[in-house]
C-alpha cells in the first residue's frame, strides 16, 4: 500500500491563504483565510450565498480554486491523490442515490474502497456494525436506503463520512430541511464524534445556534469574506463594542449604548445617585451580533445591485478574523 | 492488497448487488423485457410466413435480430441511462468523494449492465426456444458462437453507452438516441432480410453495430443454410468482427477522456441545479 510521509501534528489540518474564487465574472471568494488545527471542529458560519459550499468543495477537491494557497493535511487539494482522499470523510449534501441498496450493504461497499489505505493508527474501514451502533441505524441495518427518514438517512450520511476514519471530516449544511427534534439529534451525534479519534471537523451551517453547539471555534463568512472569528465567548466580547444601557431618571426613560458599560454606570450612579430607577445593562447576544454583521453585508450587496455608485459607500465592513 | 485489485474487487461486488437488484425486481425487468417481448409476440403472429425463396419461417428467422438488437437496448441504451440518473441523483458524487470511487463505480456499472444485457437475452431465448421451430439450440457450436458475439457485442457498445450518458444531461435527452436507435432497427435487418432493401439503406445499415450483432446472433442459432439469404451468401463473420471491433477502438478511445470530464465536472454546484431532495422530518 502507499505509505505517504504524514505531515507532523504541528501543520494544521487546513489551511487556506489568499483563497479567491471567481464564476464568470462574479466574484465568490475575496481573499479567504482558514486555518483549523488538529483535531479542532471549526464552523464556517454564515447566511445563503456567503461562498460556503464553495469554499468547502474547494478543499474537497471538488472544484478548484481561482487564487490563493490551500493546503488540506499538508496537501494542495488540487493534486491530491486517492491515498490523500482516503484520510478525507465527506458528509454530502442530501440526495437520492443508492435508494435501493440495503443500510448495511452499502456501508460494506463504500468501505471496503478504503481498505489499502489502513495503517496500525487508523484501521480503515470501520466495522459496519460497530459503525452503525455508532450512527444509531443497528436497527435499521436490512432496510433499503429509500424506506429511511430524513434524520435516519442523514445519519448514514455521516456513517459513509466516517467509514474511512477520516482525519478530516467536511459536514455541509448537515440539518438544512431538519424539524428541531431531528436537528438536536443529529447535534447530540456529532458531538459524540470528536472523542473517537482525533478527526478535524469543518461545520458549515447559516445556523448560529448550530455553530455554536457543535463547534470549538466559528469562522463568520459573508459575501465571500471571513467577517469575524474566534471561540463563541471571544466573538461575543470582541463584537459586542456597544452595550445597551437603558435607565430613568426624573421619570424619563432613558436609552444610550456605551462601549465602557461599567464606566457609564459608574458615571451616572456618582452624577445621579439614588434618582436613578430601573437600569438595565444589556451585552448584545451573539446572535444579534451575527445577524448585525448579515445584514450590513447584504444591505451592501443589495446596494451594489441597484445602484453601483452608492455600492462603495455601503461595502461590508472589514473586521480583523482570528 | 493494492488500490487497483481493490477497484476491480470493489467494482465487481457493486456490480452483483445492483445487477441482483434490478433482476430480482418485476418491475424493472418488464421495463428491460417489453421491447422484445413485443417483438416475439409480433414474430408468433407472423409465424406462418416463411422467408423469400425458403421454407424456413419468417418468426423464427427474426429471434436472433431481435437478440441482437436487444444488446443495444440493454448494453447500450441501459448504461447510458443509469449514467444519467446517477449522476443526477448523487451517485457520482458519493463515487468521487472515496478513493478510486469513480473507476471502481464505472467498473460496477459495466459489470451489472453485461449481467443485465445476458439475463434479457436468455429471458427472450426461453420462450423464444417453445415458440419457434428451427432454432439450433442443441448445439455446443451455437452457444460458443452466441457467446462471443454477446462479448463483442458488449464490447462494442458499451463504451459508445458510457458516452452517451456522458454527454447527455437529461433521460429526456436520450429519446433523440432512442428515436434513431428505432430507425437504424429499420434499416438493420432485423425483422426481415435486409437484401429487401435499397442498396445504399444497406450500406448505411452496415455502418452500425446492430446488423452486425444480428448477423452474428443468426450465425449462432440459425442453420448454416440460412446464409444464403444474406448479403453475400455468407454470415460474413470476419466483417462482423471487424466492424464490431472498430466500434470497441471508437468507444475505448472516446470514452475515458469524456467519462473523465464529465466526473470532474460532477460537483456540488451542477448537481445542485438538479434540487438535492430535502429530508423530510426524522
Amino acid at each position: 500500500m502507499p505509505d505517504r510521509p504524514q505531515p507532523t501534528d504541528a501543520q494544521p489540518a487546513i489551511q487556506t491563504s489568499g483563497l479567491r474564487m471567481r464564476y464568470r465574472s462574479a466574484d465568490v471568494l475575496h481573499g479567504v483565510e482558514l486555518r483549523a488545527e488538529r483535531g479542532e471542529v471549526l464552523a464556517l458560519l454564515g447566511p445563503n450565498g456567503a461562498g460556503k459550499t464553495t469554499t468547502v468543495e474547494i478543499l474537497e477537491g471538488f472544484r478548484k480554486r481561482s487564487a490563493g494557497d490551500v493546503r488540506v493535511l499538508g496537501t494542495d487539494p488540487t493534486h491530491g491523490d486517492q491515498s490523500w482522499r482516503a484520510r478525507l470523510g465527506i458528509v454530502l449534501q442530501a440526495w437520492r442515490d443508492h435508494g435501493r441498496w440495503r443500510v448495511a450493504e452499502l456501508l460494506e461497499q463504500l468501505g471496503r474502497s478504503y481498505e489499502p489505505y489502513s495503517t496500525a493508527d487508523r484501521p480503515r474501514p470501520y466495522d459496519t456494525g460497530e459503525l452503525l451502533r455508532l450512527v444509531g441505524l443497528t436497527e435499521q441495518s436490512d432496510r433499503t436506503v429509500a424506506t429511511l427518514s430524513g434524520g435516519q438517512r442523514r445519519r448514514l450520511d455521516v456513517a459513509i463520512g466516517l467509514v474511512g476514519r477520516p482525519e478530516v471530516l467536511f459536514l455541509d449544511e448537515p440539518t438544512v430541511g431538519f424539524d428541531p427534534q431531528a436537528r438536536r439529534e443529529f447535534h447530540e451525534l456529532v458531538r459524540r464524534l470528536p472523542e473517537l479519534r482525533d478527526t478535524t471537523i469543518l461545520l458549515t451551517t447559516h445556523d448560529l445556534n448550530e455553530a455554536e453547539k457543535l463547534s470549538d471555534r466559528i469562522v463568520i463568512l459573508v459575501g465571500g469574506r471571513i467577517v469575524a472569528g474566534g471561540t463563541p465567548a471571544e466573538l461575543a466580547e470582541r463584537l459586542s463594542r456597544d452595550t445597551e444601557i437603558r435607565y430613568r431618571h426624573g421619570g424619563e426613560a432613558h436609552v444610550t449604548t456605551a462601549g465602557d458599560a461599567t464606566g457609564l454606570v459608574r458615571e451616572l450612579l456618582a452624577r445621579h445617585g439614588e434618582s436613578i430607577e430601573d437600569l438595565e445593562v444589556r451585552r448584545p447576544s451573539l446572535e444579534d451580533v451575527y445577524l448585525e454583521l448579515v445584514h450590513e453585508a447584504e444591505t451592501g450587496r443589495d446596494a451594489a445591485e441597484t445602484d453601483r455608485d452608492t455600492a462603495a459607500s455601503a461595502a461590508p465592513r472589514e473586521v480583523s478574523a482570528a | 492488497m493494492s488500490p487497483k485489485l481493490t477497484t476491480v474487487r470493489v467494482g465487481l461486488r457493486r456490480g452483483w448487488i445492483e445487477f441482483r437488484l434490478t433482476v430480482t425486481n418485476v418491475g424493472e425487468m418488464l421495463g428491460w423485457l417489453w421491447p422484445s417481448l413485443l417483438a416475439l409476440l409480433v414474430m408468433y403472429a407472423l409465424r406462418d410466413s416463411t422467408v423469400p425463396g425458403t421454407d424456413f419461417s419468417l418468426g423464427a428467422q427474426s429471434i436472433p435480430g431481435i437478440l441482437g438488437m436487444n444488446i443495444v437496448l440493454t448494453g447500450m441504451m441501459g448504461l447510458a441511462s443509469t449514467l444519467i440518473t446517477e449522476r443526477e441523483d448523487g451517485t457520482l458524487l458519493r463515487a468521487k468523494a472515496i478513493p478510486n470511487g469513480v473507476p471502481g463505480y464505472l467498473t460496477g456499472k459495466v459489470v451489472s449492465q453485461s449481467g443485465m444485457t445476458a439475463a434479457v437475452l436468455l429471458v427472450v431465448l426461453l420462450p423464444a426456444a417453445f415458440l419457434f421451430d428451427g432454432l439450433e439450440l442443441g448445439e455446443v457450436s451455437s452457444w460458443l458462437r452466441l457467446s462471443w458475439v454477446v462479448v463483442l457485442g458488449l464490447v462494442a457498445t458499451l463504451p459508445l453507452g458510457a458516452l452517451l450518458g456522458a454527454v447527455f444531461h437529461s433521460p429526456q435527452g436520450l429519446g433523440v438516441i432512442m428515436l434513431l436507435l428505432t430507425g437504424m432497427v429499420g434499416i438493420s435487418g432485423v425483422f426481415y432480410p435486409i437484401t429487401a432493401l435499397p442498396e445504399w439503406l444497406q450500406l448505411l445499415g452496415q455502418l452500425f453495430p446492430v446488423y452486425w450483432l444480428g448477423i452474428g446472433m443468426r450465425s449462432a442459432l440459425l442453420p448454416e443454410t440460412m446464409s444464403a439469404v444474406e448479403i453475400g451468401d455468407s454470415w460474413r463473420l470476419w466483417e462482423t468482427l471487424g466492424v464490431l471491433g472498430l466500434w470497441a477502438v471508437l468507444g475505448f478511445a472516446l470514452a475515458p477522456r469524456v467519462l473523465g470530464r464529465m466526473a470532474r465536472r460532477a460537483d456540488g454546484a451542477r448537481l445542485a441545479s438538479a434540487s438535492p431532495a430535502q429530508p423530510a422530518s426524522s
